[in-house]
């Protein structure tokens, strides 16, 4: 909402300065969004008076002039048509920063002659939309005077006004409110009642006074809609970013802004029969004066004439029988509609116009009589015309709004107390009727205000009125001592992030959405879950998945030339459309070698092993089951089916990994290979509820343990993995750690055959083993080996 | 006699001149190996007279003892000599640089989230998760925003179809939350007061430009018990805004405003100073508006399954990206969101910067690498 300073004044008698305004509109809850000052672009302008005008020697529209600023005289070449001797007018030497456009004005040759500066119009100076010629101000007015000083000038002031102070969506209702602040005077609106000159001929009927209680018509004819809108409206307006139309839209607009007082006007001699305020048919076409065409809904208000819907109540009027230039007779509307009505079918049919934005928050309803009579006079003093009687169908006699406070309300709920009388004092000069009613404050709700339902809007008022600021600032009381406050869960997500940068992977966060083509890959067996408005094609779908988000990064980060990326994100995934159909995910990719070339020659290419770790790395975060998890090769298949797998608890998956399929990565044209890892943190079974934190004990063995090698030949389809469980499981007192130091294939073995060797830990338990006993173990997991896995010991 | 004192004399000479190990085992061996002069000497002493032979032992014995010391010192020295050249041969350059390392990184995002839950956790306030997906109950109309109430356009809003089966239908559709707000009804409905919560999480709002995201990230939080006034809050916010921007001296206003879900309800402004290359939080002569709160809407108590008339308290939110780009300079929102590794590097924290507020909230971690 923007007005000027000049149009508050025309409601608010005070002294205060813009300052003040700025501070007191902010205190009390009228958020101040700028104040755009003309005045402080004005560096450098100064008044001067034109000495002498001669013909342009190679023009015949541009003038020579002599100007004189008090103490030097310039020659400036100068388009103006109203240039006259003696004229005295703001002056911009050259150097000067000229606001319309921004930049500095310098010297400069037009059609062969020299000149020195530029005598203004407003718009250059933007202070105004004039730019039929220079400013002229009165002859006597001193010379050299810096324009600032000298020009009446209208600083713009644009608020922020929220839905439920919707009075103040006209100039009046801030007007009221700064004066309840104590920031001057509400001056009384003057409105004259016309006279009637005659009947209004058109017949007006309400079928759906739920949705239209109040309709009043005035016919108004042999206006002029040609004559010039008065400056000072169109000053108003064009500082708010309205353009002057026509007298008859101008004076409707200004209304608009002035009162918050929505109007419309017919062109009288294009309706066809009476005035009919009915709810439209559903379907039935409606062409707006955006010069679209609605196909209405059966809740739209329609304001018809016998040729259907002329105007969509309230929200915006019909193309052909609206005002133009040539309208000699008018109907002017002013009515009340429902907010309800008129959000439901604005919303649906999408239309934003100044009067929708008005009746859906709230607009006097009892405005429609003074309204149409403030609207008359103007219309008469400014097209001319006869105004006819006013019909009124419906009754502006509506009934209040009540509401009760207990003066201690303000103690209990703010902890600030006020005293009854001065919050009956602030409710009066917001324009409640106030009174007390067994020790309660009971106030009538003004009729311009829609928005006091109850008790704690009273206390609203009282408090910003009193000012926020003056309320003490104390601690919640807390009786509890500060303790862990993330969930088990929060608390493994926190770790999991630490963990991974720690991993040196840079932590991302991308959007909840993705897009569809490529999520397609992703899904797993889920529908797409779309949006239904996408701010974008690419940002069509809830992610099933954060690989393509991650993909995208990654390919985005090598066109930027950093080949070698490692990124994860811990966050939601999307299983279903419904709430809480998501869990969290932990997932990453690393693309490219794990460092650039340098002379320990340390880089190497990210392989599976990495995303695997990383998974694993992600379980043990989570205090998940890190130590013998169970690989399967099933991972889905976006991952290359030869080098990916599964980390599952049996049925439940917690995660996948591996290198992301080829034709994904031609699909998305990255033309790097990427390993990625997704491990679902929510089916990490959490460890059970312990007291204390007591740790096992630590049994510390007396005896030194052995390790021993041993190498099998197996098929090549065996995994490493159960070579590994069934070594364990040889002996599980006393083979402590099984790990794998050689996995090969090749010429010295059979076709179909690979070779893995074992580096098994011995550990003694009760005595020190003796060769014996190292020969037994060894034969026990050549046996279980061989029985689990086929293999053979390897013979060199 | 004389004869020892000249062997004497030219082993000791040998021995001092010996130049390796080696050279030095040879001379010990040619004088005092089983074939060695002295031994051999030694050897002869049995045939000599005893006067002679307790004369000529001692002597013996004597040039003995100082050879050998000769010998134990010198082979000292050349031992040293030969280690002090095997190190001069193993100098490398230490001036090469180390093996190279990749300190990962926390994004900014995830760091105030734990800065924020590490001071509302000394508040005695709970961490409380919900849905990102929901239904319009949770979303507007349990936080007094009915169907058509003009709050809801302050919001644009995403809507995913409830039921793909039927058409789209925008009054049973869902929405994307476009506030954490959903989370306080959700807790209501699980838990009477006393409630201590604040939810921290992705919202949703179809919005693009230097300041707007459609995705970014909200704090809010809710106390409600019997006797919590609009004190309260002020106490509860003054104190994070201290404690957030580790800024003792920050101005702070408050701003009437309007919220469906709070009355009265206020805007907060922190104090800052904008130049033109930087915005500055702390004293200076500008406002920056940093969130929303307010006292609890009636009808929401009510719609949460809470006595209104019994139980009352208050609820803020606020921007974690907006707080996040305010006390660490973050210049451009967007950003936060194109997983550009320059920016996650420059911007991002390292692994060891954990949060708390006995331990320090920020620059915990050590410098960047």
């Amino acid at each position: 909402m923007k007005f000027t300073l000049s149009w508050l004044k025309e409601h608010l008698e005070t002294t205060a300065s813009l300052n003040e305004i700025d501070d007191t509109l902010n205190r009390i809850g009228l958020e101040v969004e700028e104040i755009y000052n003309p005045a402080s672009k004005l560096d450098g302008f100064i008044t001067a008076r034109i000495d002498s005008v001669e013909n342009h020697p190679d023009s015949d529209h541009l003038h020579l002039l002599t100007v004189n600023d008090g103490s030097q005289k310039y020659q400036v070449v100068c388009g103006a048509p109203n240039v006259k001797v003696g004229l005295v007018g703001i002056f911009a030497p050259e150097g000067t920063l000229i606001p319309l456009y921004n930049e500095k004005l310098t010297r400069a040759k037009i059609r062969g002659v020299e000149s020195c500066g530029m005598m203004c119009a407003e718009d250059e100076l933007g202070i105004g939309q004039d730019h039929n010629g220079i400013i002229e101000l009165p002859n006597d007015t001193p010379l050299g005077l810096p324009a600032a000083q000298i020009l009446n000038i209208d600083p713009i002031i644009e608020v922020s006004i929220t839905p439920n102070r919707a009075e103040c969506l006209g100039v009046r209702g801030i007007a009221r409110d700064l004066a309840a602040a104590g920031l001057g005077k509400l001056k009384p609106l003057n409105i004259v009642k016309t006279e009637a000159k005659f009947t209004n001929p058109i017949k007006i009927s309400v079928e759906c006074p739920e949705n239209c209680p109040v309709y009043t018509g005035r016919y108004i004819r042999g206006v002029n809609n040609h004559a010039e809108t008065p400056k000072w409206m169109k000053d108003r307006l064009s500082a708010i970013g309205l353009h002057s139309i026509s007298p008859l839209v101008d004076i409707t607009n200004y209304i608009n802004f002035d009162l918050a007082r929505p109007l419309h006007v017919f062109d009288a001699d294009k309706l066809k029969g009476g005035i009919t305020v009915r709810m439209a048919k559903a379907g039935e076409k409606f062409v707006a004066l955006n010069e679209k065409e609605y196909e209405l809904p059966d809740y739209a208000l329609g304001i018809c004439d016998d040729e259907g819907v002329q105007c969509l109540g309230g929200i915006m009027g019909g193309l052909e029988k609206g005002c133009n230039e040539n309208t000699v007779n008018v109907l002017l509307e002013c009515a009340s509609f429902k907010p309800m009505c008129i959000a439901k079918t604005g919303r649906h049919l999408q239309i934003d116009s100044d009067s929708r934005y008005r009746y859906e928050r709230w607009v006097d309803p009892k405005s429609n009589v003074s309204g149409s009579d403030y609207a008359t006079a103007l219309i008469l003093s400014i097209c001319g015309g006869e105004a006819s009687d006013l019909t009124i169908v419906g009754s502006e006699d509506i009934a209040p709004q009540i509401a009760y406070l207990r003066p201690e309300r303000l103690e209990t709920l703010i902890g600030m107390p006020v005293s009854a009388e001065k919050s009956m004092e602030i409710l009066q000069n917001l324009g409640f009727t106030v009174s007390l009613e067994n020790g309660k404050i009971k106030a009538v709700s003004p009729s311009w205000r829609g928005d006091i339902e109850g008790e704690h809007d009273l206390v609203e008022e009282v408090v910003r009125m009193v000012g926020i600021d003056k309320v003490p600032s104390i601690l919640p009381p807390c009786s509890t001592f500060p303790k862990q406050i993330l969930t088990p869960v929060q608390h493994n997500v926190a770790t999991i992030k630490h963990e991974l940068a720690t991993r040196n992977m840079y932590e991302t966060v991308t959007w909840s959405f993705t897009d569809s083509e490529i999520a397609k890959f992703f899904r797993k067996g889920n529908d797409a879950i779309l949006l239904q408005n996408p701010i974008a094609k690419e940002l069509n779908e809830m992610r099933p998945s954060i690989l393509p988000n991650l993909l995208l990064a990654v390919k985005n980060n090598v066109a930027r030339g950093y080949a070698n990326v490692a990124l994860f994100e811990v966050g939601p995934e999307f299983t279903g459309r419904n709430p809480g159909e998501q869990h969290i995910s932990a997932s990453g990719v690393r693309a490219g070698q794990t460092a650039k070339k340098e002379w320990t020659a340390s880089a190497r290419n990210y392989d599976v092993f990495d995303a695997k770790a990383d998974a694993l790395a992600v379980i043990a975060a989570a205090k998940g089951p890190y130590e013998n998890p169970q690989i399967t090769t099933d991972a889905p298949n976006y991952y290359h089916p030869g080098r990916s797998g599964t980390i599952r608890l049996g049925k439940n998956v917690l995660a996948y990994f591996g290198e992301i399929h080829p034709s994904i990565l031609k699909a998305l044209d990255i033309k790097t290979r990427v390993m990625a890892f997704e491990v679902n943190v929510d089916n990490i079974p959490l460890p059970r509820q312990s007291n204390g934190k007591t740790r096992k004990k630590l049994e510390l063995s007396a005896f030194q343990p052995v390790d021993k090698d041993l190498a099998f030949v197996v098929n090549k389809d065996v995994n490493a993995a159960s070579v590994i469980a069934a070594a364990k499981n040889a002996d599980r007192n006393h083979i402590t750690d099984v790990r794998i130091f050689d996995v090969y294939e090749g010429d010295n073995l059979p076709t179909g055959k690979k070779s893995i060797a074992i580096s098994l830990t011995f550990q003694p338990v009760e005595q020190t083993f003796t060769d014996k006993d190292i020969e037994n173990l060894m034969n026990k997991v050549i046996v279980e080996v061989g029985k689990k896995t086929g293999g053979e010991l390897r013979k060199e | 006699m004389e004869n020892l004192d000249n062997l004497k004399s030219e082993v000791l000479k040998n021995i001092q001149a010996s130049a390796d190990l080696k050279g030095l085992d040879e001379i010990r061996v040619s004088i005092l190996g089983k074939k060695g002069q002295l031994t051999e000497m030694m050897k002869g002493l049995g045939a000599l007279p005893l006067e002679e032979k307790i004369a000529m032992g001692k002597g013996l014995n004597i040039v003995k003892s100082e050879i050998e010391q000769a010998l134990e010192a010198q082979k000292k020295i050349l031992e040293e000599k030969a280690l002090n050249e095997k190190l001069a041969n193993e100098t490398i350059d230490v001036t090469l640089p180390v093996r190279p390392e990749t300190q990962g990184r926390i994004h900014p995002i995830s760091k105030i989230y734990e800065e924020v839950a590490a001071i509302f956790g000394e508040m005695g306030f709970d961490v409380a998760d919900g849905p990102d997906i929901e239904d319009q109950f949770h979303n507007f109309n349990a936080l007094n925003m009915p169907n058509n109430h003009p709050a809801r356009q302050m919001q644009d809003t995403f809507y995913i179809n409830d039921n793909p089966e039927k058409p789209f239908d925008m009054d049973t559709a869902y929405v994307i939350r476009t506030q954490t707000s959903g989370v306080q009804i959700r807790t209501m409905e699980k838990q009477q007061p006393p409630i201590r919560i604040i939810a921290l999480g992705r919202t949703y709002r179809s919005d693009y430009d230097a300041t707007h995201t459609p995705m970014f990230h909200q704090v809010e939080g809710l106390i409600i018990d019997k006797n919590i006034t609009m004190a309260h809050l002020k106490g509860c916010l003054n104190n994070f805004m201290k404690a957030f921007f580790e800024l003792d001296d920050l101005p702070m206003r408050y701003r009437p405003s309007y919220f469906p879900f709070t009355e009265p309800s206020a805007e907060l402004d922190i104090g800052c100073k904008v130049t033109k290359t930087e915005l500055k939080i702390g004293a200076g002569t500008d406002w920056m508006e940093i969130l929303g709160c307010g006292m609890v809407h009636p009808s929401v108590l009510r719609a949460g399954g809470i006595d209104p008339d019994e139980y009352q308290g208050f609820a803020f939110g606020m921007g974690l990206d907006r707080i996040a780009m305010l006390k660490y300079g973050i210049p451009d929102l967007r950003l936060f969101f194109e997983s550009d590794v320059r920016w996650l590097k420059h911007y991002g924290f390292t692994p060891l910067d954990i949060s708390s507020m006995t331990g320090g909230l920020s620059d915990n971690g050590g410098l960047a690498r």
